[in-house]
């Protein structure tokens, strides 16, 4: 059963898991893992539309992923680097106890 | 057999994405990083069901390549002992895992009905070759905007995460 139905139910519940771990976990890298995920989700759903979608020769969804895999990569880079330059300031990654910024 | 590695690569999927954020035996952010890799692979198996070949080895290379090593870079730099000790909060876990339901519940529902992709897929396959010429003629200012916006990521990265001379 590979139809575009059975793809983008993974790709909704690996966006669920995703988001799962962006409300949970409160170790900014795990933060970052999570949001991984759900590019990685959308990811998916674009690969599977243009699979199953009346122009595939045109390559967009393919294009469109691998842009997106560019630009996840350089923000998991700068994400990385403000959780070392907090963690140099605050001592900690926990999300919850970096609140100078909270009003 | 298509559909045996549809359903192997999907349960490897969710089940290592479950595991890299609620993982019962461990709380070592080292172990996520690897389950993530893991899910980044059976991933890359889904990428090649849907014929999208090229895009399958860049997803291994990128992520499980060097995506995976900045993270355990900057997870051995840190010292996150604090955060292995640190039990679950049951509650929102419980409500994470409602939520990965009702969102599959209403997934299902919403794409079962629809006339998607019920005739049969064309053959196509996105080659690298196609995807070049491609990439140089129709997608060629996005590719070198691409290319800039990963000069000014190095360069921030570069700026944010040295030490200030004092």
């Amino acid at each position: 059963m590979s139809t575009l139905q059975s793809f983008l139910i993974v790709s909704a519940l690996l966006f669920g898991i995703g988001l799962t771990g962006v409300l949970t976990r409160r170790n900014a890298i795990l933060v970052l893992l999570g949001i991984e995920f759900m590019l990685n989700a959308a990811n998916l759903n674009f690969i599977a539309f243009w699979r199953f979608g009346p122009n595939p020769e045109a390559l967009t969804g393919v294009m469109f992923a691998l842009f997106a895999i560019a630009v996840a990569a350089a923000e998991a880079a700068v994400g990385l680097a403000l959780v070392i330059a907090i963690y140099r300031h605050a001592r900690t990654a926990n999300l919850d106890a970096v609140e100078e910024l909270k009003g | 057999m298509e559909a045996v590695f549809f359903y192997l690569f999907a349960a490897a999927t969710l089940l290592c994405g479950f595991l890299v954020i609620a993982n019962p035996f461990s709380r070592n952010p080292v172990t996520s990083a690897m389950f993530l890799v893991l899910t980044i692979v059976s991933l890359a198996g889904l990428f090649v069901l849907l014929h999208a070949f090229f895009l399958a080895a860049v997803q291994v290379l990128v992520y499980a390549g060097a995506v995976m090593v900045l993270f355990l870079f900057v997870i051995m730099l840190l010292d996150l002992q604090a955060e292995e000790r640190r039990s679950f909060k049951k509650l929102a876990l419980a409500g994470g895992g409602l939520a990965v339901v009702v969102i599959a519940l209403l997934a299902h529902a919403a794409v079962r009905e629809s006339p998607l992709g019920t005739a049969a897929p064309p053959m196509v396959e996105g080659s690298p070759r196609a995807l070049g010429k491609l990439l140089f003629t129709e997608y060629l200012l996005p590719f070198e905007i691409l290319s800039v916006l990963l000069l000014v990521a190095m360069v921030g990265v570069i700026l944010l995460s040295r030490k200030e001379a004092k």
